[in-house]
């Protein structure tokens, strides 16, 4: 089998909200699938549905070959989940839920739960009740990460998390890839994200707006080129997808739609380039355009993102244009 | 007073939270009050009536221990004070150590008070709020009731002391319950703790109350259910002997401020300790989690009901002495079948109000399921290989078998006493535990309409499972005083209830009620399979 999870046009309401209105996800077997998405998107909701908590209403959902509502106890045994707000029972120790939900899941790996615990710091002969907030997600992590399954569904799993717990975290995903296992990350840190996720998926309002590699997306936004010129430059308005543009003398700043960067270069080397500071978009800006209410009114580069997403997300053919975008270039 | 700084406002929020719990028990309260004065003068038209009946119950030891000191019983409010009085005091300290836990360890151990607490808010402000909204209900409950006594026409005298005694017994149990508050880290155990003060003043009463005048009377004099029984509304009042429970809810409260200051914000005095590094091996189902979740409270009940069964069997034997020579008495006596008449009804009329207790254990015992869902904790345990049905069974076991074996730990204990007592254990064992036993399948029809609630309209489950059973309650207890009509009656479970004691059982109301308990748990967990968790 080569995906896990196979989501499409899932609808699910709560009275008059409509939680999830169409979304799509697809996490392929053996990948870590970033999950994002503004706060109320509809990650969580998603997630239920996956675990066969919630019935949506439209849409199918495939969990590891089954269905996740009518095949939920089955399919559970192959899974393990971390809650985004993990609540423990108060009169039992953590090693005692531990011990619980892994026997619950596949079974638990003994050896992995006491070097687990090791890494994580985490006391498990406290009660329930006395534990913080990132104690209780350690318990959590602990258990799914020594459960014996072929899926880990974390919901912003380090929330809670110090950075130290943060970096032992990390490392434990990367693991868990090393070893096969497919993950559904949904995590608002970026950094995690951007180390951990081979694809991801963005999610607004319900809707899936854009799914894929980090480096897919990232052709998919705009770069801000700055430059002082020879001249003043001529045409570069008419340049399709420059946004943002002004020219004060020799000096010129805009923003260009990744896809049409060379068409922007053209004009401005007629000109003559004294100067130019490439930027490619940093993660922030990617997912703050997405996270923005009205994007898509006030940027028209939200328009490709969508297309990219409707069409199975086709990268533009521009992606696999040397001006690449990792890096940005400065020249004199 | 910085300590009580934000308490205006605070208790503004509890009054605004429990706009709907507060008034449904006040009115609760004040109606079986008045509608059972109002019912009295046409149920007992004549003077002549009213003293016979009088003497009947005034000389019968059981019912003294279940509704304690009978005075003026010849009056419409002596009558109304006594029964259905003498159970209002105990469940208007119910209402107070509920609202008292509620709006202080229940919000500090759900993390709530802390980012109240973080506000412009004394250090003393949360308790005292918790503390002055039970007031406010008290206070409510005593003015009404008193207004209410006087509009059916009974003294003002009389039913300002009513009202007052219950708001005193109130206050009480607030203070117990702010004390209770203090020493517990969980709310579930502040409650039970302060319950655990409840019971036993009410069968310290119940001691001294049926012993009599030779015997332990004095017992009452320890309860303070006793003294707000001992104003004797209606007929002399005392009002001097309000200052007993007043003075005691004083220094209770006072050593409740003293403790809070002694502690950190969400710990407790009694210091939770640590747990196994590792779940012993039987850990592993539903089954094993919900009995961890749930033992402690069976025992606790288990503890109760075996405490009130050796009670109810040796108060039973108290009876025969007790009965003397009395012409009026021997008339009620021989109506009833006799010496053994008497006693088996006592009986009956006991362990059918242990069963609508037990019903109050299958109730929780059923809305765990709701707690554990609501406090995201079903979650994690429903995306293991548990299924639902399975999560719910072994919660809803509890309310099956716990209320069954409640029953029958309070029958068996009560036919011990008793019938070794009477020197017939081997002929009375079996009639009393079958008395006991026989309220089962009522209990189970609540237990099965809770489990339906749940599983098809789980918003209202809490407020929908303690309406029903709070009705059956009402139904059971003061239907016949309120002269509802027969199919109002009807519809308590325990109206069905045959009676064992005296009587040759039928079992086909058992049968029906089986079905119904069945059908309505079944309708729940088909319910739950289809609906969303969350």
């Amino acid at each position: 089998m080569t995906t896990a999870i196979e989501v499409s046009k899932l609808v699910k309401s709560f009275g008059r909200t409509r939680a999830l209105d169409g979304l799509d996800l697809t996490v392929r077997t053996g990948e870590v699938h970033g999950f994002l998405g503004p706060n109320g998107a509809g990650k969580s909701t998603t997630i239920r549905v996956l675990l066969g908590l919630l019935r949506a209403e439209g849409g199918t959902a495939r969990l590891l070959g089954g269905d996740p509502w009518r095949d939920a106890a089955a399919l559970h045994h192959r899974l393990a989940y971390v809650p985004g707000d993990v609540m423990l029972w108060p009169n039992l120790s953590g090693g005692e839920v531990i011990d619980l939900l892994g026997r619950l899941r596949g079974g638990i790996d003994p050896k992995r739960r006491t070097a687990l615990l090791e890494r994580f710091d985490l006391d498990p002969t406290k009660k329930g009740r006395s534990y913080s907030k990132g104690n209780r997600q350690k318990v959590a992590l602990v258990a799914a990460l020594a459960s014996d399954v072929e899926l880990l569904i974390l919901d912003e799993p380090t929330s809670g998390l110090d950075p130290l717990m943060e970096a032992v975290f990390r490392d434990c995903i990367s693991e868990e890839r090393r070893d096969g296992r497919t993950v559904l990350l949904s995590s608002h840190i970026l950094a995690e994200v951007e180390a951990l996720c081979d694809r991801v998926s963005i999610v607004r309002n319900g809707r899936t707006v854009e799914t894929g590699t980090l480096a897919e997306l990232r052709h998919l936004t705009r770069t801000s080129v700055s430059a002082e010129l020879a001249g003043p430059p001529t045409g570069l308005a008419d340049v399709p997808g420059v946004h943002g543009l002004d020219i004060q003398g020799d000096r010129v700043r805009l923003e260009v739609d990744t896809t049409h960067l060379s068409d922007a270069l053209v004009v401005l080397t007629r000109a003559g380039i004294r100067s130019l500071v490439s930027q490619p978009p940093t993660l922030e800006e990617l997912f703050l355009r997405h996270y923005e209410r009205d994007a898509d009114d006030a940027r028209p580069a939200g328009t490709p993102a969508e297309r990219g997403s409707a069409t199975g997300t086709q990268p533009p053919a521009a992606a696999d244009s040397p001006t690449g975008t990792r890096s940005s270039a400065a020249t004199r | 007073m910085s300590a009580l700084a934000g308490t205006g406002t605070l208790t503004r929020l509890a009054l605004r939270r429990d706009r709907i719990l507060i008034p449904v028990w006040v009115a609760g309260l004040t109606l079986v009050m008045v509608a059972s004065a109002s019912s009295v003068d046409s149920l007992y038209p004549t003077l002549e009536s009213r003293r016979q009946l009088a003497a009947g119950l005034a000389n019968d030891s059981s019912v003294l221990a279940i509704y304690g000191p009978a005075n003026a019983l010849d009056t419409t409010g002596g009558m109304t004070m006594w029964k259905p009085g003498g159970l209002v005091f105990v469940l208007i300290g119910l209402m107070s150590l509920l609202i008292v836990v509620r709006h202080s360890r229940a919000e500090e151990e759900s993390g709530r008070l802390e980012l109240v607490g973080s506000g412009v808010v004394g250090r003393h402000a949360p308790l005292t709020a918790a503390l002055l909204t039970a007031a406010i209900a008290d206070v409510a409950v005593a003015a009404l009731v008193a207004l209410g006594m006087i509009g059916v026409g009974a003294p003002a005298a009389g039913s300002i002391a009513a009202g007052l005694s219950f708001a005193a017994c109130g206050l009480v149990f607030a203070a117990i319950a702010a004390i209770a508050a203090q020493v517990t880290e969980g709310a579930r155990a502040a409650n039970g703790l302060a319950g655990t003060v409840l019971g036993l003043s009410y069968l310290l009463r119940a001691g001294g109350d049926s012993a009599g005048s030779g015997g332990a009377s004095w017992l009452s004099w320890l309860s303070p259910i006793g003294w707000c029984q001992q104003v004797r509304s209606y007929a002399g009042e005392r009002f001097w002997v309000l200052a007993f429970p007043v003075a005691f809810a004083l220094l209770v409260v006072g050593a409740g401020y003293l403790l809070a200051a002694r502690r950190d914000l969400g710990a407790g005095l009694v210091a939770a300790g640590s747990g196994p590094a590792s779940a012993a091996a039987r850990l592993r189902s539903p089954m094993a989690l919900a009995w961890r979740l749930q033992r402690g409270a069976l025992l606790g009940w288990a503890v109760g009901f075996a405490v009130v069964g050796v009670v109810v069997g040796s108060i039973g034997n108290g009876i025969k002495g007790l009965i003397g020579d009395n012409a009026t008495v021997s008339d009620v006596l021989t109506r009833l079948g006799g010496r053994g008449g008497v006693i088996d009804a006592y009986l009956s009329t006991v362990l059918g109000m242990l069963g609508l207790v037990a019903a109050v254990y299958a109730v929780q015992a059923v809305l765990r399921l709701r707690s554990e869902e609501t406090g995201l904790r079903a979650e994690p345990l429903l995306a293991t290989r548990v299924g639902r049905i399975g999560w719910a069974v072994s919660h809803v076991a509890f309310a099956v078998l716990g209320s069954a074996g409640l029953l029958a730990v309070a029958g068996l204990l009560a036919g011990v006493t008793y019938g070794a007592e009477a020197g017939d254990l081997g002929g009375q064992l079996p009639r009393v535990l079958g008395a006991a036993l026989v309220q089962v399948p009522a209990v189970w029809v609540l237990a099965g309409i809770a489990v339906a609630v749940f599983g098809l309209i789980p918003r209202l489950s809490v407020g929908g499972a303690w309406t029903v059973l709070g009705l059956s309650i009402l139904i059971g207890e003061f239907g016949p005083l309120l002269r509802l009509n027969h199919w109002a009656v009807d519809v308590s479970p325990f109206a069905h209830v045959p009676r064992v004691l005296g009587a040759t059982p039928e079992v086909q109301p058992l049968i029906w009620l089986l079905a119904i308990a069945a059908l309505a748990g079944v309708l729940g967990l088909v319910g739950l399979r289809r609906r969303d968790i969350g």
